[in-house]
């Protein structure tokens, strides 16, 4: 088969319409009639409902409706659902409060934001004037906000009637505990570390949009709205939260500005502007503000953590044992007790032998804002809190910190003539090479220079210093019957459906959604290829329930993976019917055919038909094999076979001015593994999005809840992202290790950038400490210059 | 209530009322449909809303919409000559500076903003003109060399 596309940096197809300013995000849209709502939202974060008054908002002309919690409760409209079960060891249900769209009269507020209200308007401004009108009576109550002391005896209950003591679960994974305690015992050193893995807000650049639509006529409902999975919302919400019939519903997820996991979740207010809109039979639409994005976007990461990694005299890693209390917020949203319990206590293998491994986990509710999957969701602290250790133990033991990794790293296997590698901790990984990674970072960095350097920067009174972080990683979640073994609600695979048109021309479309990672280019190029046809013969469709047939969506890096592989399987259908159809048209054996360039030949001779023609012939079929079905359109589902493990290594070099304690990151090097590669621009690019967000995380970003449950930084102005003069050019390159049970051989690259970078950015400032006499084992992310001076005096 | 205003808006002239509170951007959006200009922010954090009023680079969310009468303002929409792409349209897609393409349109104008006072920068200076502008997606690497893309083929042409 000819590749022409696959393997180039093909410009991206979509660009067109972003750089001229003709995107279609959701916000964009007018419908007819439409109305704009505005949510009313809790000042507080625990606080009893006494009263609503909407008398006034009412009052004000241009107001349409003001629905409260009490009509939803009155309409019997549930709250919306988790999507994964996580049971206590001892087998105990995992504790399920409700999380109703408006809180009501009598009701308790959970977390800043929780909303009370909704006011519907024929302007923007008429629904926010409104809105300030609504007059609620709140009694407010102590919150709480910090997972630890949460569970500690006497804490205020965030749902006191359904987790009294604020566990939602409690969990374990590894090895039995008493080996690991022992192996910790008989180690002839134990690094140790108290940590907290902070909590980040995404802050997708475009903010969550919902249109509500009820047409009266069809009795059809339809939602656009800013998601990374349409069926899913469709799902959801049809099935669990408004109780109307599925094929009623149709969501549009058109152009969505930048997920990073959070807008793969069903948010109340999609359901409240669909229920809304059958109320008063218009369409209603809301836009969330920047403020609001920050109190009810879900969050990611929030880990209070205690890790110990037990070591020989040689350095070989002998155990390693783990408790974490996680942070779920107030409710639990969508994935949220699969992300520190199957997205990170899986990976704390890590690409080392470690041959005990136990991580003991509690859930925990707090006063704040749901906490689910964020850009690598659990894998990013399973690397943090692993890669952390290796680069602590590494100086505190006086060794070599890259030294210390080869000699713990798992041997290169492929999968194919080795078996995949079976873990302490459940999975078994496909294929790596993990020396590899580090040796090709170790000679772009020039290691041996940069450790003289370092002593010469020294003498001039400054402070240098390298950080590690060797990773894999887990993306494309599945199989469907693992996952849900495992307590998933829902299968994780992938549909697609390659519909070939009578002139030749291709229509493809998939389940998977694209936010910024370039489907529209990346999947053209691997059906062009394989039909061996132009790019431009070729379109790629997505993103709505009416036009795809069924789809899982986009997130945990699985979308060509999976969503790839089901096309895949499509294509695969569509070449062997056509083989059949291009066999009788040239009156010989099918056997005898092969598939180049675009056309059938018959092998040996100059006898050939093209993919249009065998088109064609497909839909007028007057010359055709007897039994054949007219026609040249396949739909696939794709469940994989196993997880896909990517893999890296992270290289962070920073200088820190010991006067203000200010860290500059001087350089970023990432060698990644991602298997194979159908477009290396759209991967790099994807790689450099993932470090600036873990890079965030090491040096600016954090939500930071006072003991009040109030967000203090809620808003661009607090909360600290990286702008363009905080980063460097990063220094990327990648191996290829192939995935061995895909048919594209691909991993998946949207996440690996954010899980490896964060600890190679603090190691990196704790090797610089270090290197001036100042032995610090951790200092607490984000790490400000007020933070890393306070840790050298 | 309404308050007239004329401004010309890609070449084109407009004449509204426009309630007193009305942003900019608002106006833009809402009245033009010239929704290449994005919110991203209430703010005036983020610069997904950056437009050219009289030439230079204004957050079209921080700007009443009355303040912009007798204004020329440019959007993205305006930026291509038809069919040709100014040259930093080019050069985001030629180097992959976007991804969801939300913080694009801001990002486009900001930087014709200082091409147009320093068609020559170097990469700090770069860096330094688009620190008002959020993109959560390309770590920013791509988005510098598509502006110095831009800056060598502007070079070229004058
Ligand atoms: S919308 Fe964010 S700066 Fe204008
Ligand atoms: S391309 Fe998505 S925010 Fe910049």
């Amino acid at each position: 088969m000819s590749n022409r596309y696959i393997g180039k940096s093909i410009k991206r197809v979509e660009d067109k319409r972003f750089i001229t300013g003709k995107g279609k995000y959701t916000d964009d849209m007018v419908l007819p009639q439409q109305t704009y709502a505005h949510i009313v939202r809790s000042p507080y974060a625990h606080a009893l409902v006494k009263k609503i008054d909407i008398s006034a908002a009412l009052a004000i002309e241009g107001v349409v409706a003001v629905f409260t919690g009490d009509d939803i409760r009155n309409a019997g409209i549930n709250g919306v659902p988790c999507g994964w079960q996580v049971n206590f060891k001892d087998g105990t249900t995992m504790k399920e409060p409700s999380h109703p769209l408006l809180v009501g009269t009598g009701d308790t507020i959970k977390h800043l934001g929780d909303a009370v209200a909704v006011v519907i308007a024929e302007d923007r401004n008429i629904a926010a004037d409104a809105a300030d009108a609504v007059e609620v009576d709140y009694e407010v109550k102590n919150a709480i906000s910090n997972p630890f002391e949460a569970v500690q005896a006497g804490a205020t209950p965030v749902h006191p009637e359904v987790a009294p003591n604020n566990i939602a679960f409690d969990w374990t994974l590894g090895n039995p505990r008493d080996e690991v305690d022992a192996a910790i015992a008989a180690s002839h050193h134990v690094t140790t570390l108290d940590f907290i893995n902070q909590r980040v807000i995404p802050n997708a650049i475009e903010p969550r949009v919902a249109i509500g639509h009820y047409d009266t006529t069809s009795e059809k409902y339809t939602l656009y709205t800013s998601t990374q999975n349409p069926h899913l919302i469709r799902l959801m919400m049809s099935a669990f939260v408004l109780g109307i019939p599925e094929h009623k519903v149709r969501v549009v997820g058109p152009d969505v500005g930048g997920g990073f996991g959070s807008k793969i979740f069903h948010y109340t207010e999609e359901a409240l502007v669909v229920w809304a809109s059958k109320q008063i039979e218009r369409p209603v639409k809301w836009t969330s503000e920047r403020s609001e994005a920050f109190m009810t976007d879900a969050h990611g990461r929030d880990h209070v953590t205690k890790a110990e990694m037990g070591f020989d005299k040689d350095g070989n890693v002998m155990a390693l044992r783990v408790k974490t209390y996680a942070n779920l917020g107030a409710y639990l949203s969508l994935f949220a007790p699969a992300v520190p319990t199957y997205l990170h206590g899986t990976l704390l293998q890590g690409l080392y032998t470690t041959p005990k491994i136990n991580i003991d986990l509690v859930g925990v509710f707090t006063h704040t804002n749901a906490v689910d999957a964020y850009r690598g969701a659990g894998r990013p602290e399973a690397t943090y809190l692993l890669e952390r250790l290796m680069d602590l133990g590494a100086l505190e033991m006086g060794m070599d910190p890259a030294d210390l990794r080869f000699r713990n790293f798992i041997p290169p296997f492929d999968g194919v003539t080795q078996p995949g590698y079976q873990t302490q901790v459940a999975l078994q990984y496909d294929s790596g090479n993990y020396e590899g990674v580090l040796k090709r970072g170790l000679e772009m960095l020039d290691y041996k220079g940069f450790r003289e350097d370092q002593k010469e920067a020294l003498k001039n009174g400054k402070l240098l210093g390298v950080g590690f972080s060797t990773y894999v990683e887990a993306c494309g979640i599945a199989p469907s019957a693992v996952v849900g073994s495992l307590g998933a609600r829902a299968g994780l695979y992938e549909s697609a459906q390659v519909r070939v048109q009578p002139t030749g021309k291709v229509s493809v479309y998939t389940g998977s959604h694209s936010h910024g990672q370039g489907h529209e280019t990346t999947f053209v190029q691997i059906v062009a290829d394989k039909f061996g046809i132009p790019m431009e013969d070729v379109e790629l469709i997505h993103g709505d329930s009416d036009t795809v047939a069924f789809g899982m969506g986009t997130y945990g890096s699985r979308s060509l993976a999976v969503g790839g592989s089901a096309i895949m399987k499509s294509i695969d259908k569509i070449l062997e019917k056509g083989a059949k159809i291009a066999a009788h048209k040239l009156e010989a054996n099918i056997d005898d055919l092969e598939f180049n360039e675009g056309k059938w030949t018959v092998k040996g001779t100059d006898k050939s038909i093209s993919f249009g023609d065998v088109s064609l012939t497909a839909y007028v079929p007057h010359v055709y094999p007897e039994g054949l079905e007219p026609g040249l359109d396949f739909s696939s589902f794709y469940d994989p076979a196993n997880f896909t493990y990517p893999f890296g290594c992270h290289i962070a070099v920073v200088e820190i001015d010991p006067e203000t304690g200010k860290v500059k990151l001087k350089r970023f090097l990432a060698v990644d593994d991602v298997g194979n590669v159908i477009n290396p621009m759209i991967v790099d690019g994807q790689i450099h999005g993932g470090l600036a967000q873990g890079i965030g995380q090491a040096l600016f970003e954090g939500a930071i809840y006072d003991d009040n449950g109030q967000l203090i930084n809620g808003s661009y102005m607090d909360y600290c992202m990286p702008r363009a003069d905080d980063l460097p050019m990063f220094e990327i390159d990648r191996t290829v290790t192939p995935c061995p049970h895909n048919p594209l051989g691909v991993k998946g690259a949207g996440e690996a950038g954010c899980i490896g970078s964060t600890p190679a950015v603090v190691n990196a400032v704790i090797d610089a400490l270090w290197s001036g006499g100042h032995q610090v084992k951790d200092i607490l992310m984000p790490l400000t210059p007020e933070r890393v001076w306070r840790a050298m005096q | 209530m309404g308050v007239k205003i004329n401004v010309t808006v890609n070449g084109k002239a407009y004449s509204h009322d426009v309630e007193p509170r009305t942003l900019l951007v608002h106006y833009l959006r809402d009245t033009l449909l010239l929704t290449g200009t994005h919110v991203g922010c209430d703010t005036s954090s983020c610069g997904a809303c950056t437009i050219h009023v009289d030439g230079i680079a204004a957050k079209s969310c921080t700007m009443l919409a009355v303040q912009a009468d007798d204004c020329e303002i440019t959007t993205i929409e305006g930026m291509a000559k038809g069919s040709d792409m100014h040259p930093l349209q080019e050069g985001f897609k030629e180097c992959h500076g976007l991804q969801c393409g939300f913080c694009t349109p801001g990002m486009i104008m900001s930087s014709a903003d200082l091409l147009s006072k320093n068609p020559n920068p170097t990469e700090d200076e770069i860096r330094h003109a688009l620190e008002g502008n959020f993109c959560r997606c390309t770590g920013y690497h791509n988005i510098v060399r598509a502006v110095q893309y831009a800056a060598e083929k502007m070079a070229v042409e004058v």
